[in-house]
């Protein structure tokens, strides 16, 4: 059992790298939020690895994820928003287990029954992810509102219980 | 079956970073006469980065190189710093050390062996098709991984880059009572790991055979995990210190990593050797505790495993070997009297290797009489198996011509996926397609 299963907490997991740049987007957002955010939400921080996330968000009643995105064509700092409730499009393996994802947790989670009551990822899209520490100003700017947009998320099923 | 003379296949899906892992393979007629393998390495930009920095900062800094092996590069780390220091560690947190070392290659080989390589063996495209069919054997994997992410958690203080770890030992030693439940939830998972062994043994291997030098370390009297000294399958034995003169790394005009060369190498094979769970095996069988022992008989593992298909049985004997470890070490503790011993800065350098799950993992410091750090050098295990796995790229792609580039494109994948390649493991992020209709 999870800590957010035993607890019924919601969970923010900010996931990425900060020695690669606007990787380190989402860990950000993490340190952001810290000492900002009710007892009975767990902050975490993730390499992306599919069973560490499915241990961080089985049993919470929701999870935010915090992500950097690639996108073609890209405008770095352009924000997304998605509900998540099922895995993409069927993939081909990476080679290495270094290559598994978020969408490979999702899949696994949902032939486990370890989906979070609701799954929401907010994405930023990246200008660089070489190697070095620091945030591009395009993605930087963005931090204050995906941090603003994730407890707008946790605080909705307050306001609107289902 | 393709009846054009000549063939390009490139993949460049290896990694989340495209063009950071790579694979391309060309074929003249009935011929293949080039593999590559590019494969981006991280811990090139972290020597550089290290430059600077105090001697107590590398087991923190090193341990962000890879999410899936983290302990691996901190404790090749405090092994270089401790030699430079002049530094002993021993007893109770040279045990510790271990304890947590295991922990790493228990969740190491379980992702490994579940999410990764037993699908290409069963024919699902993946772990989640597998997962739709065996379910009850993937939660087996996840309770493996968790055995791991455990250890990792109490000992480091968290299972990824933990923070507990210090150059000396660690900033805080576990009391027995935390151990226990620790080592209950091990025993529980002892068992999982037997009839892991079990189910990948019963798997269907292409008939293959690397024929490279082999390299591990040698710690006599235990299977060598967090210390030892480096021997390989033609006889040479030297000590860390002594790595850079047997181990040479050059550039090659297609890839960012370094490639390494075993100097002196008895076996005409251009200094290509490998390192990893087949070298572990077949230089330290008669070294695996009673079970693994017994479990590696009973998959018919025999005194040397070259077959790199079967590298998923060594895993899954890893794993076997590494709870037995973790028990015994836990069943054996008494705290120490401090988590950690004193280390000195003083003008010196120090060298460190330990086995990490994909093969010896090699740092050397240089610091100066305040404590800063001049140079830094890491060699990881998979620049060191690269000219290994293109060469075994190139033998298994002679042999299946026949076949279509789709079907000889995924039977290269999954040839790879046997020597799991830390590719591009320092960055993680998403590809994001647009669709606009």
């Amino acid at each position: 059992m999870t800590a957010a299963e035993a607890e019924g907490r919601a969970v923010v997991i900010g996931v990425g790298n900060e020695f690669r740049r606007d990787d380190g987007a989402g860990l950000a957002v993490v340190a952001r939020l810290r000492g900002h955010l009710p007892d009975d939400v767990c902050l975490l921080v993730s390499d992306g690895e599919p069973t560490r996330l499915i241990e961080a968000w089985a049993g919470a009643p929701v999870a935010v994820i915090v992500d950097a995105v690639r996108a073609e064509p890209a405008v770095p700092g352009r924000l997304h928003r998605l509900v998540l409730h099922r895995a993409g499009a069927a993939v081909a393996p990476p080679a290495s287990s270094h290559g598994l994802g978020l969408d490979c947790a999702i899949g696994l989670a949902q032939a486990l029954d370890r989906m979070p009551g609701r799954l929401i990822l907010h994405a930023v899209e990246v200008a660089d992810v070489g190697q070095g520490t620091g945030l591009t100003p395009a993605v930087a700017a963005t931090i204050d509102t995906l941090a603003a947009a994730v407890l707008v998320d946790l605080d909705s099923p307050r306001r609107h219980p289902a | 079956m393709t009846h054009r003379r000549d063939r390009t296949l490139f993949t460049s899906g290896l990694a989340r970073v495209e063009g950071e892992g790579a694979m391309y393979v060309r074929v003249d007629g009935s011929t293949v006469e080039e593999v590559r393998l590019d494969i981006y390495e991280p811990p090139r930009f972290f020597e550089a980065f290290l430059r600077g920095r105090s001697y107590t900062e590398p087991p923190d800094i090193t341990a962000r190189v890879c999410g899936i092996c983290p302990v691996a590069y901190q404790t090749s780390a405090c092994l270089a710093i401790e030699d430079a220091c002049g530094a002993r560690v021993d007893g109770a947190i040279a045990d510790l050390r271990r304890l947590l070392y295991c922990g790493e290659w228990i969740g190491s080989h379980a992702l490994h062996i579940y999410m990764l390589h037993a699908p290409d063996f069963l024919g699902f495209p993946g772990v989640v098709e597998m997962a739709a069919e065996h379910r009850e054997i993937v939660e087996r994997g996840l309770a493996l991984r968790g055995a791991g992410n455990a250890i990792m958690e109490l000992l480091g203080g968290r299972s990824i880059h933990p923070v507990n770890v210090r150059v000396g030992g660690f900033y805080r030693a576990p009391s027995p009572a935390e151990l226990a439940p620790l080592a209950q939830q091990l025993r529980s998972a002892l068992p999982l790991a037997v009839d892991t062994v079990r189910w990948v043994a019963g798997f269907d291997f292409p008939d293959f055979t690397c024929p490279h030098e082999l390299l591990a370390l040698a710690d006599p009297g235990r299977y060598p995990i967090e210390r030892g000294t480096l021997a390989t399958s033609g006889g040479l034995a030297f000590t860390a210190a002594e790595f850079e003169q047997h181990i040479t790394e050059e550039q090659v005009p297609h890839s960012t990593a370094l490639h390494a060369r075993l100097a002196g190498n008895g076996r005409g094979s251009d200094g290509r050797y490998l390192t990893g769970p087949l070298a572990r095996y077949t230089l330290n069988a008669g070294s695996l505790p009673p079970l693994a022992t017994q479990a590696a008989a009973e998959a018919g593992l025999g005194p040397d495993c070259r077959n790199p298909f079967r590298s998923i049985i060594v895993r899954a004997v890893e794993i076997v070997c590494a709870i037995e470890e973790a028990l015994r070490l836990i069943d054996g503790y008494h705290p120490p009297a401090k988590p950690a011993v004193a280390v000195t800065a003083r003008a010196a350098t120090g060298y460190g290797v330990s086995e990490a799950p994909r093969g010896v993992l090699y740092h050397r410091y240089e610091i100066d009489a305040d404590g800063i750090i001049r140079s830094a050098r890491i060699v990881p295990p998979t620049s060191q198996n690269q000219r290994a796995i293109e060469d075994d790229l190139l033998r298994f792609v002679q042999d299946r011509l026949d076949l279509d580039d789709s079907q000889l494109t995924s039977v290269c994948e999954q040839a790879i996926r046997n020597y799991d390649p830390c590719i591009s493991c320092a960055t993680h992020f998403l590809d994001l397609r647009v669709d606009r209709r």
